[in-house]
């Protein structure tokens, strides 16, 4: 399979008078041909840098990129014919109608105007086509952002948070899109916080943290590779369950009590739990990992987990220690 | 060309464009409007009665001037002493066009009309200008483009060469319009004679530095929006250069004394461009005194050359330095 995208070694560092902020720092990440590739992270990771970088609305400090194996943003104006996006929120002149924007938009990159009704229609639009801009909600313009994206029929389609504003039917609609336009040989790059559709509609992730990749690959793969460390505890019958939590929890354990069991959120050794019951002549009758989901995954890698008792900031990563090692 | 031909139809369908020109053209149509109601064509009839009237007026002065003799004769103190200064008007002094509705005269009226015509269409130019860009880079519609052509350079000024050229068609349509409208006036309400090829010629390029004018006006408001991205930022500036440099400066300066300082005042400049020359007369240097023409002060002429080359220079820094601010920053 060959990549339509590949960025290696992206950096991008912002200085202002309050200091120096790496936005991107070192970052790296390829899509392969056909895939619906999903790219998550928390707010402020450097997503929309990544993407705003790859478009040529912003200058790197240093790295590679290329799409379609052409090196950009040297040679971004002879593929950007090729290439669909929309970048953050949608951002449209209010006072124009969806047709006049599309139309205008086509003549400007040279595509066939008869394509314009094509896409509303797609994006469910056709009936509000003449309707200004400005009188839409949110996840109308968002379906507006999705046909302006589509007009040029691109070989790649990058789309930052296209569920935003859609309302539950417009995000199914949203992902049977993206996955009929999958299927037809397009690319897609789908950035989004909704780690269910990804996990649902994407073959592979890239998960970014602080401006570096800290995952990458298929869904399944990465899944996999990052095991929960939750363990699942189940005692004999008529053994001190409390008591044996109590005795984890003293060791540093992370324990959620259950009707009939117990889970330690933290077992990066589960031995150490057996072991430490065992010396106490308790003996368990089940030791299982938690399967992981996506989100799982997303929070561990990221730290962006919740904390009781804290109000983590953007840009603040908490650091998760495995008990037991 | 493409991108040049939706930058046409973006200009052309925009409320504000449409709103700006309908503006200027009411203003227009009342300036023409009052124009021909002020003024009516001279007939041997409307002349004979203002004779008539100026002859009346004039009997009327000479008998007020009679009584006013008597009464001064009487007691000199009412009328300060001196009987011999109160003297009637002589029958020269007031003359029959007094008493006529002026008419208007194509070759001697028109320039200052031209004139207007071109001020008005230079801030309707400003000010499309400005919104033009300035709307596009707050409604992110410029990054939207930039998506579509990431050629920074070439999306810039073939916005700018859109603009420029629509300017250049709506001046020369409304140009072409005001003149037919005066001269309808003119023949209707007053006079087109005297208009030679040389009256023509010089009509001509009174017309052709308005063009000037207009297109210039344009080119600064576009290339401070772009700069400031925000339409806001071109009429900021453009209320800024008028209280700093058009009232602050202007009293800073007389009360400095400064020597010649009404050439540092944009009106100057403009008028100098327009009327081909304009003279700043230094009232704070002392008198040369003449023998035949008394006190004379300095006087600096601003021709339209020295004019034309401050417009081109201002309009070439700051369309420069919006295509340089564009070309380096980061789209956010």
């Amino acid at each position: 399979m060959t990549a339509v995208l590949e960025i290696s070694g992206l950096r991008k560092i912002y200085r202002s008078r309050k200091g120096v902020r790496k936005a991107l720092d070192g970052f790296d990440m390829v899509v392969e041909t056909g895939q619906v590739h999903g790219f998550l992270g928390p707010n402020g990771s450097g997503k929309t840098t990544t993407l705003r970088t790859l478009l040529g609305l912003i200058r790197p400090n240093d790295g590679r990129m290329a799409i379609l194996g052409q090196p950009v943003p040297d040679r971004l104006p002879q593929v950007a014919g090729q290439v669909g996006a929309i970048v953050e929120s949608p951002q449209f002149f209010g006072n124009f109608s969806a047709e006049t924007t599309l139309s205008l938009l086509a003549d400007a990159g040279g595509v066939n105007r008869l394509r314009v009704p094509a896409v509303l229609e797609l994006v469910g639009l056709r009936d509000r086509a003449k309707e200004r801009v400005k009188t839409y909600s949110l996840g109308m313009k968002q379906r507006l952002a999705v046909a302006s994206a589509l007009l040029k029929e691109p070989r790649l389609l990058i789309l930052d948070e296209p569920a935003n504003g859609l309302d539950p039917g417009g995000i199914r609609e949203m992902r049977t899109l993206m996955r009929d336009l999958s299927d037809s040989g397009m690319t897609v790059l789908l950035s989004s916080h909704i780690l269910g559709e990804i996990q649902l509609i994407c073959d592979s992730v890239t998960i970014i943290s602080a401006g570096r990749r800290v995952a990458a690959g298929s869904v399944s793969e990465v899944l996999a590779s990052h095991t929960s460390s939750t363990v699942r505890v189940r005692l004999e019958p008529g053994v001190d369950m409390l008591g044996a939590a109590e005795l984890l929890r003293t060791a540093g354990a992370a324990i959620t009590m259950e009707k009939d069991h117990f889970t330690v959120g933290n077992a990066s050794n589960p031995a150490q739990i057996t072991k430490l019951l065992a010396e106490r002549q308790i003996y368990v009758s089940e030791l299982t990992p938690v399967s992981a989901d996506l989100e799982d995954v997303f929070l561990e890698l990221t730290g962006t987990a919740p904390v009781d008792g804290t109000n983590r900031q953007v840009d603040q990563v908490v650091a998760k220690g495995g008990w037991g090692q | 060309m493409s991108l040049f031909r939706a930058e046409t139809r973006r200009l052309t369908k925009r409320r504000f464009t449409k709103f700006s020109v309908l503006i200027a053209l009411i203003v227009l149509g009342l300036i023409a409007g009052g124009t021909a109601y002020t003024h009516a064509k001279a007939s041997a009839e409307t002349r004979a009665t203002a004779e008539a009237q100026a002859e009346n007026e004039w009997k009327d002065q000479v008998r007020f001037a009679e009584e006013a003799q008597q009464e001064c004769q009487k007691d000199p103190s009412k009328y300060g002493g001196n009987c011999a200064d109160i003297t009637p008007p002589s029958r020269d002094q007031i003359s029959a066009d007094q008493f006529m509705t002026p008419q208007f005269d194509f070759r001697e009226d028109f320039p200052a009309m031209v004139i207007a015509w071109a001020a008005l269409l230079a801030l309707v130019a400003f000010v499309i200008g400005a919104s033009f860009v300035g709307a596009e880079w707050n409604s992110g519609g410029m990054m939207n483009l930039l998506l579509w052509r990431p050629q920074r350079l070439q999306v810039l000024s073939t916005k700018l060469s859109a603009l420029l050229t629509w300017l250049f068609g709506l001046s020369l349509v409304t140009g072409a319009a005001w003149t037919g409208l005066f001269w309808l006036i003119a023949t209707l309400r007053g006079t087109t004679e005297k208009m030679t090829s040389g009256a023509w010629q010089s009509l001509g390029l009174t017309g052709l530095r308005g063009l000037g004018l207009v297109l210039v006006a344009g080119a600064i408001g576009f290339g401070v929006a772009s700069i400031g991205r925000h339409t806001a930022a071109a009429l900021g500036a453009a209320i800024g250069v008028i209280v700093v440099f058009q009232f602050g400066l202007a009293i800073v300066l007389e009360l400095a004394r400064a020597r010649f300082y009404e050439a540092y005042l944009l009106p100057a400049w403009i008028g100098a461009w327009m009327a081909k020359s304009y003279e700043v007369v230094d009232y704070n240097a002392p008198c040369d005194f003449s023998a035949t023409e008394g006190c004379q002060q300095p006087v600096f002429t601003i021709t339209w050359q020295m004019a034309g080359s401050l417009f081109a220079a201002v309009s070439i820094i700051i369309v420069g330095a919006a295509m340089w601010t564009i070309r380096r920053r980061d789209i956010t």
